[in-house]
């Protein structure tokens, strides 16, 4: 697979699987104003967007960002154009994941997956995601 | 049989994008009676109807049908070019492929075939078309001005000084609207009140305006040029005739509890009440939900305080029915409600104000009579956060989606006279993007930066805390520098959005007029016909059209009022020639269409009728087409079958059920 | 039965008759705001709701529609003042007959929309199309003489 086709195809599975629109974004910044966790983070909220836009997905890969979103949800509840950071940031981290094998979680296997390594927020977004 | 000549419009890549013309073309040639059809990108242009003029002279067309956009757009602009090149303009049909087919369809092949099928409906009818020639009506010359604020005042003003009568109804107890609440105006920095209240003087005193405040549009029938509207004046409980406008009544007033509209409820005011001081008129109202008098039956100090004696607690509602020419809109504008935006802390610091809240802030006669202070404690504040596009730009459901369009303009103008009056203020304007396209208004936003010092810092606010000291904690981003901001502030701002006055939808429903999903009244044309409505007679000022500022209000408001006095010059219009018609042979005279005219547009005659040669004297009902409106409702009525509506007939109606079930 | 010649699935016939004064205007309203709706409807403009004779409705099903949707304006706001209320009166007694004569209740529809309504006008007509894809092709009023 070419480079090119793969940015293109991660990219289209962050939206996929976020559900979002990133060209929705009109960059007024009220993700980072809100974000808790701003200053922890070196990709910012609203940079995420421009990320996802772009497909350099894998720099958000390897982001420290990734895995410091809190996954509190501010910035979706209050983003005035549905574009919803918090979603992109679990979309990437699901695409991480997935890409490690571990593709989803069923609430019964978390005993025996449960690996202290694992980042608190993957799973609390795990359960959000397939909480139905 | 009809010669017929189908001309399909591309319309740009309006309709030629998702329906095949050229298959429409192919398809409409092999219908009965057509003799031409042809596909152009513009049929609307003049070289478009050049090719139809040309075609009705070369071909001998005795009927056309145009698929365009829908007839309520372009069905006048064909019906004039077929009568320039000789054909009766009712012999024109349009297809209607644009905005029920193209626009709406993705599909090609869907599209195409639906919008073959809507053409072939157009010809079937148009094969049954007969030539109609218009009567006239006419125009009663007075005008309806619905909305006191500048706009109404402003196409009031301008209709009356063409020598035509204006009446102006207003729902609140005086003109002014939301001009009469602003301190200063941008990007001048008058006093709003300064030029506004001339101009409400200016009406009030006009022999040609009167003025009904405290007044509701009730109902509204009728058509162009010759509407019946009623108006519910609603009781003042004052009698305007005796008043003098002393303002004894108000000041004697016990009951001072109930906020004050004017001034966005920052203080209260009595029962008995002006809005302001420069009300016009200066006829205070009582509010019966707060008057004790109206509640407990007890009181009365009003009246005995009036020394002329025009308190009358017993006043009822009145409505009165007027007959008009033409109908201006001018119904204004309101901020959105901020319920739903528990960031800002707007319900929860009475520090937290929105920008019109700030105008009667900063207003002499305002709550604070004009000192800068915190509504909290009264404390003169040290840094202020001003929040651009609150609810504007908003794509949720929690705001609007459109840029409010003076929001950039008036935080500039209030963050400049703040440190204008008060240079030991710190003022931060957070924005997305400053728009100032105006003239002079790019040039006044950056004075407000380069010679008050406002701080502008790209980006939004994500949260407003009050804190327990009193002050406000905002935490912000600021975009280009990539930080994240938190600072304290004593006062925020908040630039609400704005929105249609809520009173415009039921307005709309009466008037008939069309308004989009922001309720913004629709305009005929959005570039070319911006201050009318689809529905003729009816006109546009102001922001009930679209956001816009003072400016340019006035400026649709004087479209507006041209647009009026154009109708109102005209001794009389053409009426609609689609009226019904009874045929003599098969009427039998026995009054069931007479029963349902709304119109009384149908009587009687007695005439010698030669009925396949047995002559003899029948009764049989005859239409006035002078009152006669279209509606059709005696045609379904009619036992016999004998009433027909011109242009949309039984057989024509049927022809094109049947082309669409084909 | 009208079924798609290329895919064979059953794409009904629907005509919708529409006031000039309100709901055409909401088609139109629905089309510049670009709110889709099936491309099975079919507008027919008329003055007002009271110039549709419950004979075009017959017409309509006997020539083989598969349903049949009536808009006018809501009551109280008619153009015409009170055109409307004829349109509501004959429906009713038209559709109670073809209720009588079996054709199944959703088959024909009358709705109130304004011209403001745009929104109103595309979910009306998604609705009443998906209800007719429900109900099948129209059987019992369509004149079989008329097909070959």
């Amino acid at each position: 697979m070419s480079n090119v086709s793969k940015i293109e195809k991660q990219a289209a599975l962050i939206r996929e699987i976020s559900g979002v629109n990133p060209y929705k974004c009109m960059k007024c910044g009220k993700c980072s104003a809100t974000c808790p966790a701003f200053d922890e983070m070196d990709i910012k909220p609203h940079q995420f967007v421009s990320y996802v836009q772009e497909g350099n997905i894998a720099a958000l890969a390897e982001s420290k960002s990734l895995w410091k979103c809190l996954s509190c949800f501010a910035c979706v509840e209050r983003c005035p154009r549905d574009v919803k950071p918090a979603k992109l940031i679990d979309a990437a981290r699901q695409i991480v994941e997935r890409e490690k094998g571990g593709d989803y979680l069923m609430a019964d296997e978390i005993p025996t997956l449960l690996d202290p390594e694992l980042p608190q927020q993957l799973l609390v977004s795990a359960f959000r995601r397939y909480r139905r | 049989m009809q010669r017929i000549g189908v001309f399909v419009c591309h319309c740009g890549s309006n309709i030629a994008a998702t329906v095949d013309v050229k298959k429409v073309v192919e398809m409409a040639a092999r219908e009965p009676g057509v003799v031409h059809a042809e596909d152009y990108q513009y049929m609307c242009s003049e070289a478009g109807q050049a090719k139809i003029a040309a075609a009705i002279a070369e071909k001998k067309l005795t009927g056309i049908v145009v698929c365009s956009c829908s007839p309520r757009m372009h069905e006048a602009t064909f019906r004039k070019c077929a009568e320039r090149a000789g054909l009766n303009p009712y012999m024109v049909e349009i297809a209607n492929i644009r905005e029920h087919c193209s626009w709406i369809h993705k599909n090609m092949e869907e599209a195409t075939e639906k919008a073959v099928i809507l053409a072939r409906a157009a010809i079937a009818k148009v094969n049954l078309n007969a030539p109609l020639k218009p009567g006239e009506s006419r125009v009663t010359k007075r005008a309806l001005v619905i909305g006191g604020g500048i706009a109404g005042i402003q196409s009031a003003l301008d209709i009356a000084d063409a020598g035509y009568e204006v009446d102006i109804v207003e729902k609140t107890p005086s003109i002014g609207g939301r001009m009469a609440q602003l301190d200063k105006t941008f990007p001048t920095l008058d006093c709003s009140a300064c030029i506004l209240t001339p101009k409400m003087v200016e009406a009030a005193a006009h022999e040609k305006i009167n003025i009904y405040t405290y007044s509701e549009v009730e109902k509204i029938s009728g058509f162009v040029g010759d509407f019946t509207v009623d108006i519910r004046k609603k009781a003042r409980s004052i009698d305007a005739n005796k008043c003098t406008g002393c303002g004894a009544c108000q000041e004697k007033c016990p009951s001072k509890k109930s906020l004050s509209e004017f001034n966005r409820g920052l203080n209260t005011r009595s029962a008995i009440y002006t809005p302001f001081a420069q009300a016009i008129p200066n006829v205070p109202v009582i509010d019966r939900e707060a008057c004790i008098k109206f509640k407990t039956g007890k009181c009365g100090i009003c009246s005995k305080v009036c020394a002329a004696g025009a308190v009358d607690y017993e006043q009822k509602d009145e409505i009165f029915t007027e007959k008009y020419g033409a109908i201006v809109v001018a119904t204004g504008f309101d901020t959105i409600k901020l319920d739903k935006y528990d960031e800002y802390a707007y319900n929860q610091s009475k520090d937290v104000i929105t920008s019109l809240e700030l105008e009667r802030v900063m207003n002499a006669a305002g709550p604070t009579k004009g000192h800068l202070e915190r509504l909290s404690d009264g404390k003169h504040p040290e840094h202020i956060v001003f929040v651009q596009c609150v609810g504007s730009r908003c794509s949720d459901e929690r705001g609007k989606p459109y840029c409010s369009k003076i929001c950039c303009m008036y935080t500039a103008k209030h963050a400049m006279l703040i440190r204008d009056k008060y240079p030991d203020v710190k003022v931060t304007v957070f924005y997305i993007d400053v728009r100032t396209p105006g003239k002079n208004f790019d040039e006044f936003y950056r004075r407000a930066v380069e010679e008050y010092g406002v701080n502008y810092i790209k980006g939004q606010v994500g949260k407003v805390a009050p804190q327990p000291d009193g002050s406000l904690l905002v935490q912000a981003s600021d975009l280009l520098d990539n930080k994240q901001i938190k600072m304290k502030a004593d006062m925020v701002v908040l630039a609400t959005a704005i929105e249609p006055d809520p009173s415009v939808r039921p307005l709309a429903t009466m008037l008939t007029a069309s308004i989009d999903t922001n309720n913004f009244l629709t305009e005929a044309h959005p570039k070319l016909r911006p201050v009318e409505s689809p529905t003729a007679g009816i006109f546009l000022s102001g922001v009930c059209q679209g956001p816009k500022d003072i400016p340019e209000t006035v400026a649709q408001a004087g479209a507006a009022a041209v647009k009026a006095i154009g109708l109102l010059a005209k001794d009389k219009l053409t009426t609609n020639p689609c009226t019904a018609k009874a045929d003599e042979l098969l009427c039998n005279g026995c009054s069931t269409c007479a029963n349902v005219c709304p119109y009384g547009a149908i009587s009687y005659e007695v005439k010698l009728i030669n009925d396949h040669g047995v002559r003899e004297d029948r009764r049989i009902a005859v239409v006035n087409n002078a009152l006669c409106q279209g509606c059709g409702a005696c045609t379904v009525a009619c036992p016999s079958g004998a009433m027909d509506l011109q242009g949309f007939s039984n057989r024509q109606i049927i022809a094109e059920v049947d082309a669409i079930c084909r | 039965m009208p079924l798609n010649e290329k895919t064979g699935e059953f794409t009904p016939k629907i005509v919708a008759f529409c006031c000039n004064w309100c709901s055409y205007a909401g088609a139109d309203l629905a089309g510049s705001s670009r709110l889709a709706y099936p491309a099975e409807v079919k507008i027919i403009r008329v003055p007002c709701s009271c110039r549709v004779n419950p004979m075009f409705i017959l017409r309509a099903f006997e020539k083989g529609a598969d349903g049949v949707i009536l808009c006018g304006c809501h009551p109280g706001d008619c153009h015409y003042s009170t055109g409307n209320y004829y349109a509501r009166r004959r429906m009713t007694l038209l559709f109670s007959m073809l209720d009588y004569i079996g054709v199944e209740k959703g088959r024909t529809r009358v709705e109130w929309v304004s011209a403001a309504e745009g929104v109103k006008f595309s979910t009306t007509m998604n609705e009443f199309a998906a209800k007719i894809h429900e109900l099948g092709p129209n059987v019992r009023l369509e004149d079989l003489r008329c097909k070959n």
